[in-house]
């Protein structure tokens, strides 16, 4: 047993007063949950204290909160681990972010989570009539979407979405990686028209901006940012459907402006990134940036002559370690279900799943 | 007054069921639920769902695993039906998108389970009932047209008219604490079973056992009451779930002394043995001084390929580590049996149609009768989904027939002033907290996997106590949103009721059956016992016993080994 201070923030709706922090000293086992701590002081203290909870084991998603600053289950994190990670030992449990609190811990998620998961057509869109039997499948195909169906919908990735606070638009991690759940799944005929869909929405997968807060705040592995990102390439290169954030070209400008000339030239970077200076896509873009070329002028930042001759060249070093890059084989996609952590033994027994099918990665 | 042909109280796997197949057949239909549907206690079931589907197997096959498991105390023809319509449900499933497991040639893949002939256990990893109520939820958003859904919305009460047929439900908004008579000309119970009233359990905090008391309170016989299944793999203290699927997968298990225990018990089966055996085993075990120190045996899965492990039981690898500080993939995990589920429940014939007219049933808070004395692992999401179809095919076809009731709003008054009652309690009673611990920890002493005579009278006692002790229990909460204190102070009043027609079912059989084993009556005994016990309200008199024929096709009692 073990004495552990919650800081619980509090907000009563039915009184008028502004949200506070309220102290509650409880007395568990370290190798308890900081939601059974809360549980505690609810059953002893103060029965007001108001929380969502259910199964207490990390299956039904109802008690996303943060913990000292950061999102996740109230159930999933013990005790003596959320004090040891606070800065003065009390731990402080506050609502999700994103999201409005209807009282103490406990946040709308209809009027967020779920609007937007409702947006992504979060049902299976089968072509035609179903099969006599079941719809034969390969069973990685399977597997691989298992990943996002492991989302309980508790909102935590949700509540540490740095886009949405920027845009509340935003579709969203969880209502993205809910989409590919379809996009993924070969029973599903409307691939294309999900990924336009949601490819032309500007608030849809191009708004995500990888800053990896929803990995991280996933409690069950879903990896959401991931399931964005396959979006995107599946939209990609199997659909040709345009990235309306260039960042694939842009990303792909890099890389072959550094193969061949080794230093970064940046004058033909922009070019590049819209298929080259005389790409139809590329004129409006020149134009748009010419203020800033002016600018950059003026100040002496680039001469014309820098601008226009670029007289390094990439050496062999730059070439081998491209030749090396090259030569390497295709990136296998992670997926839990499939791969499983690392494992010393993984190569010893190849007979079961496997490894699902390499896709290209053009990210790599 | 919202009106509704069809109202569903519960929205886990039998609600959304009912609620997809009565909307298929043209009602209007409203869903309820105390928790938005997702959080429902169907995601626990972890394992699978059992169907004869593949070629070799056959429905009678698993018809007589699931009446042997049920100690022949399952009705058969329900039985029957179940498995039956197993596969076509299992398709049905399958072609609304869940991802189950699938063999190398792509159809559907099966894993073994306890009590059953053959492997016939269809599966998402480990995280079964969560995909298949993930899956039905997405059907349920698709069906937002004519399918109303109230998330959040807690039943105080059954409404039925002067000629005592059900006419609607009374219900209160979590979010704002308004009162609401809803009128309908079906009603279906899906809100599941009674696990809190036991402590510790596997069963999540939401299951008090609602739809029964509920149910009973106006007049349903409950049926089977005394069969509570004590699952065999849980962990000590939090009652946290190990799925069977651990054992399905080839995991053992082991005594302190290193023994593999179930050679003893069980020669054919060991492991996967029916699960009112291998608790009973691990209980002898554990009593007869072979368990750890902590009152515990050991699961060993760290034979099942690692890979296999992580694939397949992912879910419990993380239980392992998060919940136990255990790697399961490297060594043995301490468990014991917990309480798991009520086999027993509000009675109903094959369509889910209760003693009521116009009051349906589905899922755990129901008794059809298909588990009997003891239900087999991966049978529950089956019957949540069969008996929630039928129910739900059944209440649109009644509703079709009749015209909407108009309740009065007398009671509307009355469970409104009722709720006023608890929240104008002063503090001399005890904590409602208290009373629930004590419930709990005395039902899990005293009516757990071995009972007596002498300790279910004093549990009996103690309930009349506790019942009294409730009506003055205090809550702190005086506020309208999200006052959860005054729903917990109505949740302790049916986990009571149903702790106490438990603890009389169990006292009422005097042999052993199943879950029941009577220390002082350690026997089967089918001349006096091979029949249903009911108990029902008796006015202000003690509750009524009644029995009910148990109803047999094909197969007759034989001795059950494993």
């Amino acid at each position: 047993m073990g004495e552990y201070t919650l800081k619980l923030r509090r907000y009563q709706p039915d009184s008028g007063e502004a949200p506070y922090w309220e102290e509650f000293t409880i007395d568990l086992d370290g190798k308890r949950s900081v939601l059974d701590g809360i549980l505690q002081a609810k059953d002893r203290q103060d029965g007001s204290i108001g929380i969502r909870c259910s199964c207490r084991a990390a299956i039904c998603g109802s008690c996303g909160v943060r913990i000292n600053g950061r999102p996740g289950l109230a159930c999933h994190m013990h005790l003596d681990e959320a004090a040891e990670r606070s800065p003065d030992g009390a731990i402080e449990v506050e609502p999700m972010g994103n999201m409005p609190v209807i009282k103490d811990l406990i946040v709308d998620m209809d009027a967020v989570h779920w609007k937007k998961m409702q947006r992504v057509t979060p049902w299976l869109l089968p072509e035609g009539p179903p099969p006599e039997r079941e719809y034969i499948v390969s069973p990685e195909s399977m597997i691989d979407i298992t990943q996002t169906m492991a989302c309980i919908q508790c909102g935590a990735c949700v509540s540490d979405c740095l886009s949405m606070e920027v845009d509340p638009l935003f579709i969203g991690p969880a209502a993205l990686a809910k989409a590919y759940r379809f996009v993924g799944d070969p029973r599903d005929g409307q691939h294309k028209q999900r990924l336009k869909d949601l490819a032309e929405d500007p608030h849809g997968i191009y708004d995500c901006t990888h800053c990896f807060n929803c990995i991280e705040a996933c409690p069950k592995g879903v990896a959401p940012m991931s399931q964005i990102m396959r979006l995107r390439r599946i939209a990609g290169s199997e659909h040709d459907i345009d990235d309306r954030n260039n960042g694939h070209r842009h990303e792909m400008a890099f890389v072959n402006n550094i193969e061949k000339n080794g230093l970064l030239h940046e004058a033909d970077l922009l070019p590049d990134s819209y298929g080259g200076k005389f790409h139809p896509r590329a004129v409006p873009e020149l134009l748009r940036s010419l203020p800033a070329i002016l600018k950059a002028l003026q100040r002496g930042k680039v001469t014309p002559q820098k601008a226009l001759l670029h007289a390094h060249k990439a050496d062999e070093n730059v070439r081998r370690i491209f030749n090396h890059v090259h030569d390497k084989d295709e990136r296998y996609e992670l997926n839990l279900y499939v791969v499983g952590e690392e494992d010393e033994h993984q190569s010893d027994d190849s007979s079961a799943a496997g490894h699902s099918p390499p896709e290209r990665s053009p990210n790599t | 007054m919202p009106a509704h042909d069809v109202l569903i109280i519960g929205a886990g796997l039998a609600g959304q069921r009912a609620a997809l197949a009565a909307a298929g057949a043209g009602s209007t239909v409203a869903i309820m639920s105390k928790v938005h549907p997702v959080r429902s206690h169907s995601n626990a079931a972890a394992g699978g769902i059992n169907a004869a589907l593949n070629p070799d197997d056959s429905w009678e096959s698993h018809a007589y695993d699931t009446v042997k498991g049920s100690d022949y105390l399952g009705d058969q023809d329900a039985i029957e039906i179940m498995c039956r319509e197993a596969p076509n449900e299992v398709l049905w499933l399958e072609h609304q998108g869940v991802t189950f497991h699938r063999s190398p040639e792509g159809k559907l893949g099966t894993r073994a389970f306890g009590g059953a002939s053959a492997a016939r256990t269809y599966y998402v990893a480990d995280i079964t009932g969560q995909a298949l109520l993930h899956v039905l939820y997405e059907q349920l958003m698709k069906s937002h047209e004519t399918v109303d859904r109230y998330e959040e919305w807690f039943v105080t009460a059954i409404v039925q008219d002067d000629e005592g047929e059900c006419s609607g439900a009374i219900a209160r908004n979590i979010r704002d604490g308004s009162m609401q008579l809803f009128s309908a000309k079906s009603v279906i119970l899906a809100s599941g079973g009674a696990g809190q009233a036991f402590k510790p359990t596997t069963n999540a905090l939401i299951c008090t056992g609602d739809g029964i008391a509920q149910a009973y309170r106006i007049g349903a016989p409950l049926m089977d009451m005394e069969m509570i299944q004590y699952h065999p793999t849980t962990l000590a203290g939090n009652g946290i779930l190990i799925t069977e699927g651990a054992r399905g997968e080839g995991a053992h298990l082991y005594n302190a002394e290193g023994e593999r225990f179930m050679e003893k018990y069980a020669p054919n089966k060991l492991e996967l043995a029916s699960r009112d055996v291998v608790s009973r085993s691990e209980q002898t075990e554990i009593n007869e001084g072979r368990g750890f120190p902590d009152g515990t045996v050991a699961l060993d899965i760290t034979q099942v390929p690692r890979k296999r492990t992580l694939e397949a039981l992912r879910e419990i690898v993380n239980i392992g580590r998060d919940f136990a500080g255990v790697d399961i993939t490297r060594e043995p995990i301490h468990i014991k049996p917990g309480c798991h589920y009520i086999m027993g429940g509000v009675k109903t014939d094959v369509w889910g149609e209760t003693s009521i007219p116009g009051l349906y049933a589905a899922g755990e808070v129901a008794c059809v009768s298909v588990h009997g004395g003891n239900r087999l692992g991966a049978n529950s999401l089956l019957d949540t989904l069969i008996f929630g179809r039928r129910s739900g095919e059944a209440a649109a076809e009644r509703a079709a027939g009749m015209a909407m009731p108009a309740p009065s709003e007398r009671q509307l008054v009355e469970e409104q002033k009722m709720i006023d009652q608890i929240l104008s309690r002063s503090k001399d009673g005890r904590r409602i907290s208290e009373i629930k611990d004590e419930l709990g920890e005395m039902m899990n002493e005293k009516c757990a996997v071995f009972r007596d005579h002498e300790g279910l009278t004093s549990a009996h006692e103690t309930i009349r106590r506790l019942k009294e002790e409730a009506e003055t229990a205090y809550i702190d909460d005086r506020g309208t949103v999200f006052n959860q204190d005054v729903l917990g102070a109505i949740e302790l009043g049916y986990m009571l009721d149903c702790a106490q027609t438990i603890v009389m079912g169990a006292l009422e059989r005097k042999e052993s059956r199943g879950a029941q084993f009577r220390l002082d009556f350690p026997e089967r005994n089918d001349d006096e016992w091979l029949k249903h016990i009911t108990i029902s309200v008796n006015g202000g008199d003690a509750p009524k016993v009644d029995y009910a024929p148990v109803t047999m096709t094909q197969w007759e009692p034989q001795e059950r080994t494993y």
